[in-house]
């Protein structure tokens, strides 16, 4: 199956990289700037995650926590978020774009109107921080049903037995989370034992695509770039606050800290 | 729908945690599958081991304090004139709330765990309170999740806290109350679960909370089902027993040894937190038509807007002012065996009142909230109607509070 996601990363392979992945939340600061920021940082990633944001996010740390508030502030709702996706689409067709949430959010929608609505403007995968294996079965294929891949999440703390069944039941992407640890905490394991903990996955998934998040920054990118794919949430988000703080364009901020990111990892 | 006999209700869930099909469930990041599945096997293990039931059994009895006194309450009762009114004073536990036997179990089975350190999330600050006594009893470090509002009006549970060394840690997002408060400390418990033993404060959260949450407060009805039979010589024909419900873990406790019981001779009335008279504001997920949706890895019926985030919630009673409730709640709501209402905050201090007045108990606000609807329907109600209401709150820890506003209320 050649969803654009695996294309994606097909492409960063060829070219001997991680493909780069970067979270950042619908609506923050506002509907166009996010809009805008996509835009601007297109060409330097290989797939875009934006979260839909949720005001009691349990897995968040304070950056993420911080943006997402900005954006329900904003008065974001669900449908702005795939106007966002369909608009960003018609830009730049080619480039997959991954929702990420909690699951209430998806409930509240209706988990079939919210497929449909995902698959009508162009989204191409999903992530639900909150709704694991094996609550996630039933959910996951429906997404699969309309090729939407469903991103599995795979913890230090899963076990062996555990993480074969997960990835058993996995699409195309999964998505390893480096430490214990909410989002943007301070990476606290070494790359070397992440790198360790990602290839057991690898061992039991040589062909599916495994990306690192949770702590990833510009300091330490570079140490983990064998790794398929590499996600860069928190670190943007911060950008975002501290632009918006210092009075300075986020937009160019996100497009230049990007850049640097992407050049850590060629 | 329907509610099985002889088998407890945290038990009445399926393989996927839900009850009744549809509330519960373990809604966790993936992180915390794995602690939460050994809790799950700690528990089931020392459920059965009679070793630890005893220990637990005399931990109750010596140190939290049990039983604690069933009265009745005669001036109250003359006042109204109704039915008659008792009250089961679970205040009278160590620490001045039913908030002490999650902690104390919470804390035997860290402790067997063999985890050092403990977090836990608190509201009124009785939850807090409770689990910085244990876990010093316990000999483990405590931490403290506590919505900023809620340290500024609960101070002396603070106070408290502070003194049986446990860090208090402030929370600043959202409305800085109890729901904030859970996040933050699941969120930690996400970033240290290797280590650290995570105490939810009531019978909400994942599934495994709300069983050992409810596992430990139904202390309070088996104390009470013995001491009903010994003053009325067996299980009266007309009982209605009335607690506050903010998450359900006093509720859930009192209530658990009569659910089996026919609903026209063991009543449940379920008493949220209506907020102030006038504002939209509440805490009333299941008495005022909140929908369902998934609030701190439960689906239960709880207070949110059409796009599903989670909405502000009013209460003067720090305790109740939640937006989610029990999935054990919301199963008893809606197999109609439970009844639920709201009482107002000017009730419930009217009825702070009008009890503190004629009785020697000084019950929180949030169980005010529970004689606030006894004492609209008592006199009602026939002369052999037992009225008892869980008075499972102390009301030291709301004296800023009241010194404030019972000078407005007339």
């Amino acid at each position: 199956m050649n969803s654009e996601i695996n294309i994606a990363f097909k492409n960063a392979r060829a070219e001997k990289r991680p493909a780069l992945l970067t979270y950042i939340v619908a609506g923050d600061y506002n509907k166009e700037k996010t809009l805008e920021i996509l835009k601007s940082i297109s060409n330097n990633i290989d797939i875009c995650e934006l979260g839909f944001p949720h005001n009691t996010p349990i897995a968040d740390g304070g950056q993420i926590q911080t943006s997402a508030y900005r954006a329900i502030n904003n008065g974001i709702k669900i449908k702005d978020v795939f106007e966002i996706v369909k608009k960003f689409k018609k830009f730049n067709q080619k480039k997959p774009v991954i929702l990420m949430g909690y699951y209430n959010m998806i409930f509240q929608y209706g988990e079939n109107k919210f497929i449909l609505e995902c698959k009508k403007s162009g989204v191409n995968g999903l992530i639900v921080v909150d709704l694991p294996w094996p609550e996630n079965k039933n959910f996951s294929k429906k997404c699969k049903k309309k090729s939407i891949d469903y991103v599995q999440l795979v913890s230090p703390t899963t076990s062996l037995k555990r993480m074969k069944r997960i990835i058993k039941d996995s699409h195309n992407m999964i998505y390893y989370i480096s430490m214990l640890s909410t989002t943007g905490g301070k990476l606290k394991v070494s790359s070397k034992e992440i790198l360790r903990n990602y290839q057991k996955i690898k061992i039991f998934s040589k062909k599916k695509n495994c990306v690192i998040g949770f702590g990833i920054t510009e300091k330490n990118i570079s140490t983990l770039k064998s790794a398929d794919g590499l996600v860069v949430g928190s670190a943007i988000c911060k950008e975002i606050s501290r632009s918006l703080e210092k009075r300075q364009n986020p937009v160019t901020n996100v497009a230049n800290i990007v850049k640097r990111l992407k050049k850590k990892i060629v | 729908m329907n509610i099985r006999k002889r088998i407890p209700l945290i038990d009445q869930h399926d393989k996927n945690g839900f009850w009744g099909g549809k509330f519960g469930g373990s809604f966790i990041p993936e992180t915390l599958k794995k602690p939460i599945e050994d809790l799950e096997i700690l528990f089931s293990k020392l459920r059965k081991d009679k070793k630890f039931i005893k220990e637990r059994d005399r931990y109750f009895k010596n140190w939290v304090g049990a039983p604690t006194r069933f009265i009745k309450l005669n001036n109250l009762s003359n006042h109204l004139g109704g039915a008659q009114i008792w009250a089961k004073v679970v205040s009278d536990a160590n620490g001045g709330a039913h908030k002490i036997y999650n902690a104390t179990v919470h804390c035997l089975m860290a402790k067997k765990s063999g985890k050092k350190y403990i977090v836990g999330d608190t509201g009124a600050g009785y939850a807090g309170k409770m689990l910085s006594m244990a876990a010093k009893k316990f000999g483990l470090k405590c931490k403290i999740f506590m919505g900023a509002k809620d340290i500024k009006r609960q101070k002396p549970n603070c106070d408290a806290m502070r003194k049986n060394g446990a860090e208090i840690v402030p929370v600043y997002s959202g409305s800085q109350t109890l729901v904030d408060a859970v996040s933050e400390c699941m969120r930690y418990w996400v970033s240290n679960c290797n280590t650290t033993a995570m105490c939810v404060g009531s019978t909400v959260g994942p599934n495994i909370f709300v069983k050992i949450c409810g596992w430990s407060t139904a202390q309070i009805s088996r104390e009470l089902k013995i001491q009903i039979k010994n003053k009325f010589k067996k299980i009266p024909n007309k009982i209605k027993l009335i607690n506050c419900v903010g998450g359900g873990s006093s509720a859930y406790g009192f209530w658990s040894e009569f659910i089996d019981f026919p609903k026209n001779q063991v009543e449940l009335v379920g008493v949220e937190a209506g907020g102030p008279k006038n504002s939209k504001l509440h805490a009333a997920p299941l008495s005022r038509g909140a929908k369902l949706g998934v609030l701190h890895g439960a689906m239960a019926y709880c207070c949110q807007d059409s796009q599903g985030q989670i909405k502000e919630t009013e209460s003067i009673s720090a305790g109740l002012d939640y937006p989610g409730v029990s999935p054990m709640h919301c199963f008893l709501k809606d197999t109609k065996r439970a009844r639920y209402t709201f009482a107002t905050d000017e009730e419930a201090l009217r009825a702070y009142k009008l009890v503190t007045k004629l009785e020697k108990i000084n019950p929180s606000l949030e169980p005010s909230h529970a004689f606030a609807e006894a004492i609209k329907i008592a006199p009602k109600l026939s002369k052999d109607t037992i009225v008892i209401i869980n008075s499972c709150g102390d009301a030291k820890k709301d004296r800023d509070i009241l010194k404030k506003k019972l000078r407005k209320i007339k």
